[in-house]
């Protein structure tokens, strides 16, 4: 009965026109229902079953993304009631925390999961080594992971000064000032990423549209090259080599 | 056999003309649009504290005090004998607010622990270099004015 729902719903003109194949029979159809579908063509057509387990990175990996994603939905959510001005920032973060519903819920979910996300991409990368994933053909699938992991880090940076409280005053001042010991550019590059000579303000806009757009549209990016790489170079390198059976 | 084509070959065809053009205008409108941006990025007007200010009359300041104004970040400091210097309370290290640590005669940062006198010379790094001085003057109403535009060397000194 259920059986035949789902046949006749999937044979249906309407599921057809969408996703243009129905169940796949044979290994051809297998194929063009990845080729045609848009979130499934940058994966290849045949993948180890082995290579694809969570297991096989630890489960560092997916946990890695899956705390990126509470991070997303859980910032959108701060979004809506954070306005980074001065000092409203402040009063909201506090408004957060004592008023909305479920408000400091939200936010220390936000924030653990930031701290979760630093040390699970650290392990992640940690891992990695051990298991020489970084080889070839991996080689540049590395590099992409040490660029994610940069990434992670200065979506901390950026995040810390938004709650305009005294730690991140000082925490922003502090790195600011590393950051115009740099040679030739330093100073120029603290005056732009500033938008002026002090931590005021504009730097918390920049600081802002830093966190909540450019370095997550950067990261997504990232990520989408990341697992498409892992696929198309075989999959996901063990920590332990399997044996070969009998 | 190709006596036709010499001619031909060093005139530039209507397509390489034209691709010549498509580029070089993509190259200007990146150049340009790398200009503009990273000037765009550059805030000219910038709603700052001013770096010149009145810090009130002298007699607020008793002889033998270091006094810090946490908003200005500056330390005024009026000596035994009546006259005034003022220092930059940032910290020379990573920019830190410090403060003043009677008790002990010396400001301290909070940060990574650097220590200056009163003079606002390094006693303990890691602060690279000392505190340093800027221009304080009395206006005609003879009130204390100091410009943090204006570094002075560690020996000026106000005598009023």
């Amino acid at each position: 009965m259920a059986r035949n729902l789902i046949e006749k719903v999937v044979q249906s003109q309407p599921w057809k026109s969408i996703f243009r194949t129905g169940v796949p029979e044979s290994n051809l159809d297998k194929s063009l229902l990845i080729f045609n579908n848009f979130f499934f063509h940058i994966f290849p057509v045949k993948v180890r079953r082995d290579s694809l387990k969570f297991s096989a990175t630890l489960y560092l990996g997916v946990a890695a993304f899956a705390l990126f994603m509470i991070l997303v939905i859980t910032g959108i959510y701060l979004m809506l009631y954070y306005h980074p001005s001065v000092p409203q920032a402040y009063n909201d973060m506090k408004d957060l925390e004592f008023v909305v519903a479920n408000g400091r819920f939200i936010r220390n979910f936000h924030r653990w999961a930031a701290h979760g996300m630093v040390a699970v991409v650290f392990l992640h990368l940690l891992r990695v080594f051990f298991a020489g994933a970084y080889k070839p053909p991996k080689q540049f699938n590395w590099v992409i992971g040490v660029m994610l992991f940069l990434l992670t880090l200065l979506l901390s940076y950026t995040g810390y000064l938004l709650p305009w409280d005294q730690l991140a005053l000082w925490g922003i001042s502090v790195g600011t000032n590393m950051l115009g010991y740099a040679p030739l550019l330093g100073q120029k590059l603290r005056f732009l990423l500033l938008g002026g000579n002090i931590v005021g303000e504009n730097a918390l806009l920049r600081f802002y549209v830093l966190h909540v757009f450019i370095l997550p549209v950067v990261m997504t990016v990232l990520i989408g090259i990341h697992f498409w790489r892992v696929r198309k170079d075989g999959g996901i390198t063990p920590l332990l080599k399997r044996r070969p059976k009998g | 056999m190709n006596g036709n084509k010499p001619d031909k070959q060093k005139l530039l065809s209507r397509r390489e003309f034209l691709n010549t053009m498509g580029t070089g205008a993509l190259v200007i409108a990146g150049v340009g649009g790398t200009a503009v941006s990273w000037d765009y990025l550059s805030p000219k007007v910038l709603f700052e504290p001013p770096l010149k200010f009145k810090v009130g009359k002298p007699e607020g300041y008793a002889p033998n005090s270091v006094t810090l104004d946490a908003e200005k970040k500056i330390f005024i400091v009026r000596e035994e004998q009546g006259y005034f210097y003022c220092l930059s309370a940032v910290c020379t290290h990573l920019g830190c607010l410090t403060y003043w640590r009677g008790n002990e005669e010396r400001i301290a940062c909070p940060c990574h622990g650097s220590n200056f006198t009163r003079h606002g010379e390094v006693l303990k790094p890691p602060a690279p270099r000392d505190l340093p001085h800027f221009l304080i003057t009395l206006d005609d109403k003879g009130e204390l004015v100091v410009d943090k535009s204006e570094m002075v060397s560690a020996d000026y000194i106000l005598k009023v």
